[in-house]
């Protein structure tokens, strides 16, 4: 009798209350959820927005991209695990480029996601870094609003430069990188390439509304 | 009303006697990690005191209703409570400060400095002396990571303040300061060891200080 009272005071009470912390946790949590999430996706929404129309040339579209979504297949060559969207843009009722959605699974730390804009004939038009997770201060460079790093791919093919050049310098490449931090840029030029790769093979489908 | 002398001592132990940086060497793992520029070191710092100041607050409050054997995972679970809460409400209503600050936000939790203030000092003190420790122990925190990122920007980029745009806005666009023109750079101090050597000399620096007072 008398250790089953030992056992509720020092286990069950002490047991209970933790118990009750992590209810009152998980409920001031779960409220602020509910509470932030939508407007933190109509802000993530409006950053997005933003640079997916920098990935195209300027007046090379005129109509409202985030609306032109339609699907696109998790394949390898883009990086990505579950289906993601793609985005067309028009000029005139022309189709005049389409924009990817890529991951970049091996950045310094964990997935790059990037949004990749290629033109009808194959040239990269912009490329932007839309999530990461890169050293801050040292593999960041990759972002629009700290350098010009990623305007580098503006104008590339895959002809241009040619095959063993699409490397960074260091690995006798043609794209420059900050010293101290190779692993980003290495992942981020496989990952254009990877995309563009996977251009090749399916332009007609993905500058259409069709599925790839 | 708390007394004034206990305000300044609270104060003196979180800048000086026991600086969580140099003193306590608590917290070095974001510490290290981004220093390297006085941007970085002043969003981080600022962040994490926030975060101390609002989780020994609360501790304060609820220390007599925690049982004696459950003060580290009630502890525990609070800071990482609070930590998300922030993060969240700072997604939502700061977008542009959590772009700057949201890499740095999920490593506050994992900050044992504030755990060990939460510890050493809410759990047996009144609300508001708890809250103030959280703040003094928050800014001596931040005032090691400004030095050691503006030691590490000038030797390893030879600017200072760059990047305050990214935080502040269009009105801080001309605050960076080129220290030496046409610096080459030097890797050491952004990396991470260049985080050790600036610390190592900052302690070594404090030491001296308060040697000779002595």
């Amino acid at each position: 009798m008398k250790r089953i009272k030992h056992w509720a005071r020092d286990i069950l009470a002490p047991a209970a209350v933790l118990l009750l912390f992590s209810a009152i946790g998980a409920l001031l949590l779960s409220g602020t959820h509910q509470a932030t999430a939508p407007t933190i996706e109509i802000a993530e929404r409006a950053i997005k927005n933003r640079l997916l129309a920098q990935t195209l040339p300027p007046g090379s579209f005129d109509n409202d991209l985030s609306r032109a979504i339609y699907p696109l297949p998790s394949d390898p060559l883009l990086g990505l695990k579950r289906p993601a969207s793609r985005y067309l843009a028009t000029r005139d009722g022309q189709v005049s480029g389409v924009i990817l959605e890529a991951t970049a699974p091996d950045g310094y730390a964990g997935e790059i996601r990037l949004l990749i804009g290629i033109l009808p004939d194959g040239r990269i038009g912009g490329v932007r870094v839309t999530a990461h997770h890169e050293t801050p201060g040292l593999g960041d460079y990759i972002e629009i609003a700290r350098s010009p790093w990623i305007h580098q791919f503006d104008g590339t093919s895959l002809g241009h430069p040619d095959r063993a050049h699409w490397k960074v310098r260091k690995d006798g490449g043609s794209f420059d990188y900050v010293t101290g931090a190779t692993v980003t840029p290495r992942a981020i030029i496989k990952a254009v390439q990877g995309a563009l790769t996977y251009f090749a093979a399916h332009h007609a489908e993905l500058l259409s509304g069709e599925q790839p | 009303m708390m007394p004034w002398s206990e305000t300044r001592d609270i104060f003196y132990n979180g800048l000086w006697k026991q600086n969580p940086g140099i003193v306590q060497l608590l917290g070095l793992c974001p510490l290290l990690a981004v220093s390297n520029t006085v941007v970085n070191a002043l969003s981080l710092g600022l962040a994490t005191t926030l975060v101390m100041a609002i989780s020994s607050g609360s501790v304060a409050v609820i220390r007599n209703f925690i049982p004696n054997a459950l003060r580290i995972p009630t502890f525990v679970l609070l800071i990482a409570v609070l930590v998300t809460i922030v993060t969240l409400v700072i997604q939502a209503y700061a977008q542009p400060l959590y772009l700057i600050l949201g890499i740095f936000l999920p490593l506050i939790t994992t900050n044992c400095i504030i755990l060990a203030r939460v510890e050493a000092f809410a759990s047996k003190q009144p609300t508001a002396q708890s809250v103030l420790d959280g703040i003094a122990m928050g800014l001596g925190l931040t005032a090691v990571l400004v030095a050691l990122g503006a030691l590490r920007e000038v030797f390893g980029k030879g600017t200072l303040f760059s990047g305050f745009d990214l935080a502040l806005g269009e009105v801080a666009t001309g605050w960076t300061v080129t220290v030496f023109p046409d610096y080459p750079g030097f890797l050491l101090a952004v990396l991470p060891p260049g985080a050790f050597f600036g610390l190592g000399l900052l302690i070594a620096l404090r030491n001296l200080i308060q040697s000779r007072k002595a």
